[in-house]
């Protein structure tokens, strides 16, 4: 019964699809985060045309965007992506735990712990920053709404966990003080949306919160796509240095034999052509000539990394963010 | 033909006139409310760029590739749980035996299901690390995101649409007719076609309506399996979700806007097929007409 | 075999109508959903306890099972009230509010969620008239309860308007001639032959309500504790690549709803049962 039902809908569907592959030699899947959409747009025509210019191929480029776990148990479970690009290393390290399609050293083969991009936490306000808001400290004083998403949901929101958290711990030298610190801050959280780009839209449609604790690339897009002259970019005076990383999904590629192209996919990342465009779409980049001419569009300020104050992404996830972890207790304890 | 008699019965069969007006009027401020201005929300959310900008997010690649997806999805999964709603009213209604209510249960558990699981079982079934991942990842069938992943689930999240609609109405009318029928010598599929079918005709619609509606416009459940590869295999939900996260709100909600046209042309269909049937009746039989 | 004939029946098609909707219904639904039992298996019984006794989790419960029930209350008294005015009245643009019903299937759960969020948020088309009144619909608790209306209303309307026009005027014709004033009329010949839909669409859209996904994540604010619902701890366990510990929580949500359903399922058939 399986199989002709299946098989016969096979047919349909590859006569459907046959006309999408028939202008393409080599097609890769890029399977990314939510906040990276522009950046590929951006990117993939580029690296189109230099692989191009470079083989003679004609290459099919597919985008997939989601919230980096999702994509990540879409990987595990089965999703054909040759590269992953995605908002944390822990979900990359899932990947090659949990389905072993990738080795679990993948994080050191491409430069930088393979983020060929950074990032890092800064506050979105409204113009004007009517609530004077100047630094992490001014967001824990009563009054003051602040909007994240949800640490256990999304991504992006365990960046700005931890950046809270390590601005504290920092600044007063211990733990205990920066767990006070960051349940503070959760107090003065009314919503917690699932995702970023929720809770932008909560901040820049619903008009909710007197700051939007984000990414600064999304704050810079959200800057970009709804006016300066409505918002304005707060940057702090220390905060995390937020990493994305990307890997060849070696396994997948393998079998697609797209393992070449995939490489030179990410490689490209790192090239000035390539790091030009991440900066272009508000990442940092790594090297320095691009740093260099692009000094002035991100501001100075100190950065601390996760692996100099939580070890690595498996122990901060796992202290931090699994159930009965340090948010949990927070929110348990805030409740009473 | 009941639209014609009402007009012509006496009170003794309909309320009081401030009774139907304040009816009518708590109804249309109760749909008012949750209903029309949600719907009319959506339209000027995506009208707000000016109509060229809502034509325009329809007819862009991606979008079109979406539509199709959609409409392929549902027009695999409506008939196939057409057929089984059939059955499944036939078997419940029309005949007494023991474990029926926990068969009914059965039919309406998909809808108790989250989404988010509807999507996840088949996930842990068909997906890598499921129960038969490794001999599919082996043969090359690919199900999960994929279109019959998608297909699967949206049979799924429909399942119980048809079947719930009849069984209460084939069980409100009773067995007598068909009956009848089998004792004047009709075959069984005489007496279906001739006698039961047309009985129940109304409440089919509504059910293929629905079934329709909701295939069209699944997304928890789709969104799982869905991988949401850019132009393949996307649905209408997913590209609108994709738009949104895209701050693209105009296109986003441009397209959330023809998932409800599209709703309401089969609504449309209905009323035509309604009308068709009622004229049909008035000529053939013009007693009720007078 | 459980599923026997009761009774003998002239009527034909028994064994291929019920033979079909068994296997149809084993392939579509049970075999995948065992999937969920089968996963939790995985996990020990102890862990299981805690996993879905966690008190978030059962907050969620209570969050969860009491915004669909009372969103499935409003829209069984709703519901009715709209599928008879659609069916006995005449009135202006009576089509349009007749399409209009189905539109909570056909619009994807998120927008409607997005939707009903800006137009109760504080500086949304209603929001703002209900905030002065101390009302706060969006991100709150009551802001589910609203999602959930929207969802489950045409599950009510949609199973008591085919009944509501099969029902034969000459009943009513004759409980009149009788005697029986309206409302007599409408609560000994009319109810009892809509209840059984009724009951099915009350269930049906509870039972929609409880799994409810999309369009609540948007209007919740989905705080812990106040406005988290159950779906969405499921999303957080999965976040942690803990699937075990996400079915968990399905299997209870499942075997919740089967009960309730089943209840509800029994009450129909003995009511069915009675004014036969």
């Amino acid at each position: 019964m399986f199989k002709p039902f299946f098989s016969s809908r096979w047919i349909v569907l590859s006569c459907l699809f046959s006309s999408f592959a028939a202008y393409a030699d080599v097609s890769l899947l890029n399977v990314s985060y939510d906040p990276t959409r522009e950046l590929y747009q951006a990117y993939n025509p580029a690296f189109i045309a230099h692989w191009q210019k470079k083989t003679g191929e004609t290459l099919k480029l597919q985008q997939s965007h989601g919230g980096s776990g999702k994509q990540a148990r879409s990987v595990i479970d089965g999703l054909q992506a040759d590269v992953v690009t995605l908002a944390l290393a822990y979900d990359i390290d899932a990947i090659a735990d949990k389905a072993g399609l990738l080795p679990k050293d993948w994080q050191s083969r491409f430069p930088y712990n393979s983020t060929p991009y950074t990032s890092t936490i800064v506050f979105l306000v409204r113009k004007g920053n009517p609530k004077q808001i100047k630094d992490w400290d001014d967001l824990i004083k009563p009054g003051v709404s602040v909007i994240t998403p949800n640490p256990k949901t999304s991504g992006g929101a365990r960046w700005n966990y931890l950046a809270a958290w390590g601005y504290a711990q920092l600044k007063t030298g211990s733990a205990d003080k920066a767990r006070e610190f960051v349940s503070k801050l959760f107090k003065n959280v009314p919503i917690l949306d699932s995702g970023a780009r929720g809770a932008t839209t909560t901040f820049v449609q619903r008009g909710i919160g007197d700051v939007l604790i984000a990414w600064e690339n999304e704050a810079f897009l959200a800057l970009q796509e709804f006016g300066k002259d409505r918002f304005e970019i707060i940057t702090p005076s220390r905060s995390i240095l937020a990493e994305p990383p990307v890997a060849v999904v070696e396994k997948v590629a393998k079998a697609h034999n797209t393992l070449a192209v995939s490489q030179a996919y990410i490689e490209y990342l790192y090239s000035t052509e390539g790091q030009t465009i991440a900066a272009q779409n508000f990442y940092r980049p790594r090297a320095e000539i691009v740093a260099a001419k692009f000094a002035n569009k991100f501001p100075k300020l100190e950065l601390f990394t996760i692996n100099q104050l939580f070890v690595d992404w498996r122990t901060a996830q796992k202290t931090h963010f699994d159930d009965q972890g340090v948010f949990d207790q927070i929110y348990l304890s805030t409740q009473k | 033909m009941h639209t014609l008699s009402v007009q012509t019965q006496s009170t003794a069969i309909t309320e009081p006139r401030w009774v139907r007006y304040t009816l009518i009027s708590i109804t249309l401020i109760f749909l008012s409310l949750f209903l029309l201005i949600p719907l009319i929300s959506v339209f000027t959310e995506g009208l707000r760029g000016g109509i060229n900008k809502y034509f325009a997010a329809m007819v862009e690649p991606d979008a079109i590739a979406a539509i199709q997806l959609t409409l392929i999805t549902a027009a695999i999964a409506v008939p196939l749980n057409l057929v089984f709603g059939v059955a499944a009213a036939w078997a419940i209604a029309k005949f007494e035996f023991t474990g029926k209510s926990l068969l009914i249960t059965l039919i309406d558990l998909p809808f108790a299901v989250s989404p988010v699981i509807s999507g996840l079982i088949f996930v842990l079934l068909f997906g890598l690390q499921g129960v038969f991942g490794e001999w599919l990842a082996a043969s090359d069938i690919k199900l999960i995101f994929a279109v019959p992943g998608i297909v699967l689930a949206t049979i799924f999240v429909t399942f119980p649409f048809v079947a719930r609609e009849l069984i209460p109405l084939l069980q409100s009318q009773g067995n007598d007719e068909e009956e009848a029928a089998l004792v004047l010598g009709a075959t069984g599929w005489q007496t279906f076609w001739h006698v039961t079918l047309p009985n129940i005709k109304w409440g089919l619609l509504y059910g293929v309506i629905l079934c329709n509606a909701r295939a069209m416009g699944e997304f928890g459940a789709v969104s799982v399996v869905s991988g949401h590869i850019r132009g393949l295999t996307n649905t209408m939900p997913l590209h609108v979700e994709i738009l949104y996260n895209e701050y693209n709100f105009i296109a986003a909600f441009a397209v959330a806007s023809l998932l409800a046209i599209l709703a309401l042309i089969t609504l449309a269909l209905k009323t035509f097929v309604e009308w068709r049937v009622q004229t049909q009746v008035l000529i053939n039989d013009p007693d009720v007409a007078s | 075999m459980l599923l026997r004939l009761k009774q003998h029946s002239v009527l034909p098609g028994f064994h291929l109508a019920l033979g079909y909707t068994i296997f149809y219904l084993s392939l579509i639904v049970l075999i995948p959903l065992s999937m969920v039992f089968f996963k939790t298996s995985t996990m020990g019984w102890e862990r299981f306890w805690t996993v879905v006794t966690e008190p978030r989790v059962m907050a969620s419960y209570r969050i969860t099972f009491g915004a669909a029930l009372i969103a499935a209350m409003i829209n069984a008294f709703f519901g009715l009230l709209v599928a008879w005015v659609l069916e006995r009245y005449q009135f202006f643009g009576k089509r349009f509010i007749d399409a209009l019903v189905d539109l909570p299937f056909a619009l994807p759960t998120a927008v409607a969620g997005i939707a009903l969020a800006s137009i109760y948020s504080s500086n949304g088309w209603i929001g703002q008239y209900l905030e002065p009144l101390g009302i706060k619909v969006a991100f709150t608790p009551l802001g589910i309860i609203v999602a959930l209306t929207f969802i489950g209303l045409p599950f009510v309307v949609r199973t008591v308007q085919p009944v509501l026009q099969d029902l034969e005027r000459e009943l009513e014709e004759a409980a009149a001639s009788l005697g029986a004033t309206r409302w007599q009329t409408f609560k000994c010949v009319i109810f009892p032959s809509i209840f059984p839909p009724l009951l099915t669409g009350f269930a049906l859209a509870f039972a929609r309500g409880l799994g409810e996904y999309g369009s609540v994540v948007f209007i919740a604010g989905n705080m812990p504790m106040i406005s988290e619902i159950t779906p969405l701890l499921i999303i957080t366990k999965l976040e942690q690549y803990d699937y075990a510990g996400a079915t968990a929580i399905a299997v209870v949500m499942l075997v919740v709803s089967f009960i309730l359903l089943f209840l509800i399922n029994l009450l129909q058939w003995w009511t069915g049962k009675r004014c036969r």
